[in-house]
């Protein structure tokens, strides 16, 4: 078919109307959509919500006592088990022997020379020394779990921490690798036995997911400050980096703090007050 | 002399392939029902339709894990302004919390279609675990 210069003009003019209309066509599709009733998904009134959650850990205010509830309360508020826990045979009779060799931790006592190996000094206030540290997800602001992670089952929430989606977790251990603070946790085995008391409104984990401190999300959506910080006694504080007149970052500006291994970049959300 | 062999041959195929027809004929059980609690009754309609529910439940529940993990949006506001928690178990609001008992209403169905859904390996049903 041979084309006419004057009807290849008439078409092209066409074509061009019509690309035009598009953006038109589009409001009015979404003012229909709008107009009829569905579904929401939205978050409870009282949810806590922050632009960067951060954590304060005061190790002035922190003692072994204050340090083993602190621990014990995150054990139990999220079913974490302790393989030295006895299982119940008559529920699990073919249960394989236990290592002793592996554990699960979501926050933990830890001594200087461990928590901050980049600081540890010849000479050192030997206070220092002895004193418990609390360690647990640091919560990056560049975390590199979330780069080694194939399956995007290790993500970092718009406010800042960094969680695992258990479902989508395919237990390649990759993140465990990534993290420097060892904050990582494998299920080598069904946790659901050595869980001493399972609280029903956490999940437990399966074997072959990788688990750590999720900040108490499931917490905070229903308006509750993080387990830890709320048995700390004032030795933990939870805020918004990003805000300048928080607790957090009050707390931050009066006192000397640290970080545990800053140079690697990965910029942590927890601070210690020395 | 072929002739008798292809038809022998032929009886053998048909008896083979209808065979596992005929074993099935009247060996079949009803599909269960689910029973479904007083709550759950009184409730009158789940989140959609009981037969979306019946059909679609579980691309339900993959969008609401996406939306409570990814999105951390909690509650699920239906189109006729129902209020859920977006859990299968936690607090009266979640699917637990009306259909009571998942042995007589998740397990009936599930069990008996020989689908075997993960769910219960993390998640826990607040009657029974700690039994």
């Amino acid at each position: 078919m041979k084309k006419s210069r004057r009807n290849f003009l008439k078409v092209a003019g066409i074509s061009a109307l019509g690309i035009g209309a598009i953006p038109a066509l589009k409001a009015v599709a979404v003012a229909e959509s709008q107009s009829a009733p569905h579904a929401i998904e939205m978050k409870r009134k009282d949810a806590l919500i922050a632009k960067r959650w951060g954590m304060v850990i005061d190790t002035r205010k922190l003692t072994d006592e204050i340090a083993d509830e602190i621990v014990k309360t995150c054990r139990y508020a999220h079913n974490i088990p302790d393989f030295h826990n006895k299982p119940d045979r008559k529920k699990y009779p073919n249960l394989k022997p236990v290592k002793f060799n592996q554990e699960i931790k979501w926050i933990w006592e830890e001594k200087y020379e461990h928590a901050f190996p980049d600081k540890e000094n010849e000479f050192l206030a030997e206070k220092f020394r002895k004193l418990t540290f609390l360690v647990t997800c640091n919560q990056c602001k560049y975390p590199p779990c979330v780069q080694a992670c194939p399956t995007q089952a290790t993500f970092k929430r718009p406010d800042g921490i960094v969680m695992i989606d258990f479902h989508r977790c395919i237990g390649c251990r990759f993140c465990m690798a990534a993290c420097p603070f060892g904050s990582r946790s494998f299920n080598f085995r069904d946790p659901r036995p050595f869980i001493e008391k399972i609280d029903p409104d956490y999940p437990t984990r399966t074997r072959g997911v990788v688990e750590k401190c999720d900040f108490c999300a499931e917490r905070l959506a229903k308006g509750k400050l993080p387990a830890c910080a709320e048995v700390s006694k004032g030795a933990i504080i939870v805020g918004d980096l990003d805000d300048p007149d928080s607790e957090i970052r009050k707390l931050i500006n009066a006192n000397f703090t640290i970080r545990r291994k800053q140079e690697l970049g990965t910029d942590p959300s927890v601070y210690y007050i020395m | 002399m072929n002739k008798n062999a292809i038809i022998t041959g032929l009886v053998v195929f048909i008896i083979a392939a209808l065979l596992p027809f005929w074993i099935n004929l009247g060996g079949t059980e009803a599909a269960p029902k689910p029973e479904i609690s007083a709550r759950a009754k009184a409730a009158g309609r789940c989140i959609l339709d009981k037969y979306d529910m019946r059909a679609d439940h579980m691309k339900l529940l993959g969008e609401w894990r996406n939306s409570v993990v990814r999105h951390s949006n909690r509650l699920y506001k239906t189109a006729d302004g129902k209020i859920f928690t977006m859990s299968l178990s936690t607090g009266v609001q979640s699917c637990l919390g009306c259909h009571e008992g998942k042995a007589k209403f998740c397990d009936k169905c599930h069990n008996y279609a020989a689908v075997t859904p993960y769910c219960w390996e993390c998640h826990t049903d607040p009657k029974e675990i700690n039994q």
